[in-house]
């Protein structure tokens, strides 16, 4: 579990970009900040393995404030997963996944096996593990990121819009992969997108941020599409129009519904269908 | 007999082994001020320049120092150096003036070789839970290693180059030949001289260009096309693949 108690982040230049945060993130589900940019969403995100120091509040995982804790002992203990992978261009795959287990102390070789593992986890061929990052897809590199991520075993992955970087149909792929992790792996995972359909699809909970990272609304996506909580939610997740403003249409063979360019998206079914 | 063929008939001569100055001790002296100079030098800038580049700090000030430095004159520096250590020191004040030359370009090598690592890729070493010194000795300098290798290589052909004056305050080397030559209006000596110092930057340039290759980290040059001349066998390749 993490836990935000009125958090401030407020930039030396003035720009608050995150101000009086509180919010409980619950232990083995996604979490999914989603805001446009400037929502402090990634400030947010930064702030939990302390790469981003808040100027007051409290941050705690699992009732421990993570102010107390060494930042370099911390961010081993968490997975960190960022657009484009950020992986290490001069060490091959292999080693990229393999590199917390040996700041840890692991011995290389069992680091190395362990890493290959995790490669069949994340659905990348074994043969890739000697390739450097220059040679794969961005594809293949945002998985080995998330393998990387895992490597350590942590409880908490952090993921910083991992699939921003990638195209629409790489992205549906690495996004069903991440629903299959969670339900494999059961990690506390802390996602950050701008991208609400992602949102939606990924999370357990969804946290929709304003400017300043206020909460505009929290919920399961259900909860977020069947009230939203204001004029702004309702914008942002194009319940007006776009692919979630559905209406009725009556068929000869029953009702569809029909999206607000025209297209039929669906059938309606009655509950005894 | 042209000048040319009298100084490499001079170089080539049998008398070079003998008298005074050998030609080969000559040499021996010529590259030893180097290494020394470029060595200290190295000690010096190589940790600075990499401070500056980790934290970014006193960039300013280091890119203003090594351009200054630049535009001092070697000769002017190795004579007031000389007059200021006193003559009993003339080879540590040529030293002095060597290493002052071949600072500027070995700290903008190692500063520079830091500065161009993508930021994302320190960012996330950090967030994976390096140390700052891990972060330094496992990402910031293989990664930055071509570009310190390219800084000690221009130092040291400048070394090489300007050694050349140390035998006008009579510590040896090749300039010695070109010194002793000039009054005595030998001109075949003079150029024979030049020759071999430029003989010696090539070699030793020669011999960094084969190092900056090997230094680069595999990963970095992987994944490129290797060459513009790799290119035509690469297109035909693609080619016979299509019309299988």
């Amino acid at each position: 579990m993490i836990e935000f108690r009125s958090v401030t982040k407020r930039f030396p230049d003035g720009t608050v970009a995150v101000d009086e945060f509180s919010l409980v993130i619950p232990a083995r589900q996604t979490t999914v900040f989603v805001g446009s940019s400037g929502s402090g969403k990634t400030t947010l995100l930064r702030m939990i393995n302390r790469m981003v120091e808040p100027s007051s509040g409290e941050i705690l995982i699992d009732g421990e404030s993570v102010q107390g804790r060494d930042p370099v002992k911390l961010r081993r203990s968490i997975g960190y997963v960022m657009q484009n992978g950020g992986l290490l261009p001069h060490l091959t795959v292999v080693d990229n996944v393999a590199t917390v287990p040996v700041l840890n102390g692991v011995p290389r070789r069992e680091a190395r096996a362990r890493a290959l593992e995790l490669l069949d986890t994340v659905g990348l061929d074994r043969a890739l593990a000697k390739r450097y990052p220059s040679q794969l897809s961005g594809g293949q590199q945002q998985r080995v990121g998330v393998a990387r991520g895992l490597a350590a075993d942590p409880n908490i992955l952090l993921m910083d819009e991992p699939f921003g970087a990638v195209d629409p149909i790489v992205r549906a792929e690495l996004q069903q992969e991440t629903i299959r992790l969670q339900r494999e792996l059961d990690k506390t995972v802390v996602f950050v997108t701008h991208d609400i359909d992602e949102a939606f699809l990924l999370g357990d909970q969804v946290v929709i941020l304003e400017k300043g990272a206020q909460i505009a609304q929290l919920g399961s996506p259900s909860e977020i599409t069947e009230a939203p909580a204001s004029e702004f939610v309702a914008s942002f997740i194009g319940a007006e129009r776009g692919s979630r403003a559905l209406r009725a249409k009556l068929t000869p063979r029953g009702t569809v519904l029909v999206d607000a360019v025209g297209r039929t998206q669906g059938v309606l079914v009655g509950d005894d269908a | 007999m042209n000048l040319f063929a009298e100084a490499i008939a001079w170089i080539l001569s049998p008398d070079r082994l003998g008298g005074s100055h050998p030609l080969p001790q000559a040499i021996g002296e010529h590259l030893f001020y180097t290494f020394v100079s470029v060595v200290v030098a190295g000690l010096i800038a190589v940790p600075l320049g990499w401070w500056i580049g980790h934290s970014g700090r006193g960039r300013e000030v280091a890119v203003a120092v090594s351009g200054a430095a630049r535009a001092v004159p070697s000769f002017g520096l190795l004579v007031l150096l000389v007059l200021v250590f006193g003559v009993l020191h003339k080879p540590e004040a040529a030293v002095t003036a060597f290493v002052l030359l071949a600072i500027p370009s070995i700290l903008a090598g190692a500063y520079s070789g830091f500065e161009a690592i993508d930021r994302r890729v320190i960012d996330a070493a950090r967030a994976m839970g390096m140390t700052e010194w891990q972060i330094v000795w496992r990402v910031e300098v293989p990664l930055g290693l071509p570009l310190l290798i390219g800084g000690l290589r221009s130092a040291t052909l400048q070394v090489v180059a300007t050694v050349t004056i140390a035998a006008y305050v009579n510590l040896g080397g090749v300039g010695y030949y070109i010194i002793q030559g000039l009054p005595l209006r030998r001109f075949d000596q003079i150029l024979g001289g030049a020759l071999v110092v430029v003989a010696l930057a090539l070699v030793l340039d020669g011999v960094f260009a084969l190092l900056q290759h090997l230094v680069v980290p595999r990963g970095v040059t992987a994944g490129r096309t290797p060459d513009v001349r790799g290119a035509p066998t690469r297109r035909r390749a693609v080619v016979a693949q299509a019309t299988d």
